[in-house]
């Protein structure tokens, strides 16, 4: 019983954990209708996620 | 469509329409000021200097990934989003609440720009929160605010 709780428990973090992932996305639109999306944790989206961060921290 | 208004007026219809903007600013080409949401200029400029790092980075990004001009852009963390929309020869930024209305927000950053009167927007730098504040006089508002938190 203990070990189906614990089970539960896990996956569900798991869960919370993938689907705020999901929530953190950097897409880059070009004006003839492409897109790029940039790879969740790469350098490159971590880098324009740090910087976002940094401007919702300015006092509006 | 609305008829041409200054870059301040565009601004406070934006917030009025918008309950999931919060800090915006217009910017011209050379990233000049038109207008901001922050009431006071100091931070309105703290603001901007902000931005700059990530619209580089983002060009840099859009130019090595061979995508022509960048005209749009969605930064979405789960403190909140940045978006960002260029059209002709300006920009306008705006940051929101986590987890927004994506197409929604685009659609009214693209408004406000399209609405901005070429001569009318070299009036600088007007604060706009929350209504038209100093503003001159207030457009015919075609949508009231809506909650769209759901």
């Amino acid at each position: 019983m203990l070990v189906l709780v614990l089970g539960a428990l896990a996956a569900s973090a798991m869960y919370r954990r993938r689907s705020a992932r999901r929530l953190e996305r950097v897409e880059l639109y070009a004006a003839d209708g492409s897109m790029a999306s940039l790879p969740e944790g790469s350098v490159d989206a971590e880098r324009m996620l740090s910087l976002a961060r940094d401007i919702l921290s300015v006092p509006g | 469509m609305l008829s041409g208004m200054d870059a301040a007026q565009a601004l406070a219809d934006l917030t009025e329409i918008s309950s999931q903007v919060h800090q915006v600013a217009i910017l011209d080409r050379d990233r000049t000021l038109l207008a901001a949401t922050a009431r006071d200029p100091l931070r309105a400029e703290r603001f901007v200097a902000a931005l700059t790092p990530l619209l580089e980075e983002a060009e840099r990004l859009a130019r090595s990934r061979g995508l022509p001009e960048l005209d749009q852009l969605e930064v979405s963390t789960l403190e909140g989003s940045i978006f960002a929309v260029r059209q002709d020869d300006r920009l306008i930024v705006a940051t929101t609440r986590p987890d927004p209305t994506v197409g929604l927000v685009f659609y009214d950053l693209k408004h406000c720009l399209g609405s901005i009167d070429d001569g009318a927007a070299e009036a600088r730098h007007e604060p706009a929160a929350n209504g038209a504040g100093e503003a001159a006089e207030p457009a015919p508002r075609r949508r009231r605010k809506a909650d769209t938190s759901a």
